[in-house]
């Protein structure tokens, strides 16, 4: 019989479609995992309302567990309590760096208009000496940002809280 | 009216402000003026889109006819659908854009502020998700209000006049029937006189430092939330619906 651990560990082998080097447990996006007689229940949560990547994560966690032999998964979505960054484990902060996305830092209430966009270090050389090219980025979930010093042009995971 | 009946209704109300408007948005892709702004759009039309399609699939649920998200979506006449007349109205140039979705966002934060504390669970859950996403919208519009407003000549006379050409349709954003009535005691929705004083508050703020002036003349425009639209929803509707009138029950 296979333990609610062993599940989590598997989750682990599930990455993001559009962030490859996260999985889900990483991502924060796994609220739960249920375990019955004769089924096994995931409950994720979007990061944003229009996150296109929802359908493929919940094939992709169960195409997974059927490999490791559970047949039965269902997969629910919940809406509350709404995603933060806060829930993007140290790990997963640390692999964003190294593949070259800033993670999420401390920011400023977003009611302040024209406020300084938070300092944000370049994943590539470290400066702090760096500029917010554009709230808006890639994804949903990105800001653009571009490094002052090394020049090199990179992804902001923004805060959202 | 019957509560659920009633939930209903708004919730159709609320889904359809935000498809009409995600669609109008989404018309910008591949169009910004800058390379930025056109991913900013984009991104802003996503999350509407995002936002809708919770809403109409809990709008389905409540009507309990077996029409889901997409039916409700693609498969209703243009007098079904009861979003404002401000988010119908078409993008014009990039200045007229951002003020309607200013004058939108300056009233959707302070409603999903309100109803993330709803009686009513979906709904509160779906407020709270979608007004983490407002909160950026509203930063970015009050922002660019701002810069047009307060910048050159030309853009600040352009934006003026997309404020004059949109002003008319501000007013329905309050709009208030029984539908209303009803829910606002059940404690599922703010009364419109909390959400207004806040909405004004913002757009004053916003305007004043944009150095823009509220027109003062005081026509108002209203009927979309009984289903009497202006011209523009249906070239939109036209294109939108396109695949599942020309191929019913088509899957991708």
């Amino acid at each position: 019989m296979v333990t609610e651990k062993e599940i989590w560990n598997y989750l682990e082998e599930v990455f993001d479609p559009e962030i490859p080097v996260l999985t889900v447990v990483d991502l924060g996006v796994i609220r739960s995992v249920e375990l019955n007689e004769d089924n096994c229940r995931i409950v994720i949560t979007p990061t944003y309302s229009g996150c296109p990547a929802m359908k493929l994560i919940e094939e992709e966690i169960i195409s997974k567990l059927k490999e490791k032999g559970i047949s039965s998964v269902s997969v629910d979505l919940t809406l509350s309590p709404a995603w933060s960054t806060d829930w993007i484990t140290e790990s997963g902060k640390q692999k964003l760096l190294e593949y070259g996305i800033a993670p999420p830092q401390d920011e400023v209430d977003k009611s302040v208009l024209f406020a300084e966009p938070p300092k944000v270090p370049c994943p590539q050389c470290k400066s702090v000496n760096t500029r917010m090219v554009s709230l808006f980025g890639s994804t949903a979930c990105k800001s653009q940002y571009q490094c002052n010093d090394c020049l090199e042009p990179f992804d902001y995971f923004k805060c959202l809280k | 009216m019957e509560k659920q009946k009633a939930l209903y209704e708004y919730v159709l109300r609320l889904a359809d402000d935000s498809l009409i408007l995600g669609h109008r948005v989404s018309e910008w892709c591949g169009h910004g003026p800058i390379l930025e702004e056109d991913i900013a759009l984009t991104n802003l039309a996503l999350d509407l889109i995002g936002q809708a399609t919770s809403l109409l699939n809990y709008a389905g649920e409540l009507e309990g006819k077996g029409r889901d998200g997409d039916a409700l979506a693609f498969l209703r006449y243009e007098r079904e659908y009861k979003n404002l007349l401000l988010v119908e109205q078409t993008n014009g140039d990039f200045g007229k854009t951002i003020m309607r979705q200013f004058l939108f966002d300056a009233f959707r934060k302070p409603l999903f502020e309100k109803l993330q504390h709803s009686s009513d669970q979906h709904l509160a859950a779906i407020a709270e998700k979608s007004l983490k996403e407002t909160k950026y919208h509203l930063k970015h519009t009050s922002e660019w209000v701002i810069r047009l407003g307060d910048g050159t000549e030309e853009s600040h006379n352009r934006i003026q006049e997309s404020l004059d050409a949109l002003w008319k349709y501000t007013n329905e954003i309050f709009y208030k029937d029984d539908i209303d009535s009803v829910l606002i005691s059940e404690n599922i929705i703010p009364s419109s006189e909390e959400i207004k004083a806040e909405w004004t508050k913002t757009v004053n703020d916003v305007l004043e430092q944009a150095t823009l002036t509220i027109p003062s003349n005081n026509w108002i425009q209203e009927g979309g939330r009984k289903g009497f639209h202006t011209e523009a929803l249906g070239y939109l509707l036209a294109e939108m619906q396109y695949m599942q009138r020309a191929y019913p029950n088509m899957t991708w």
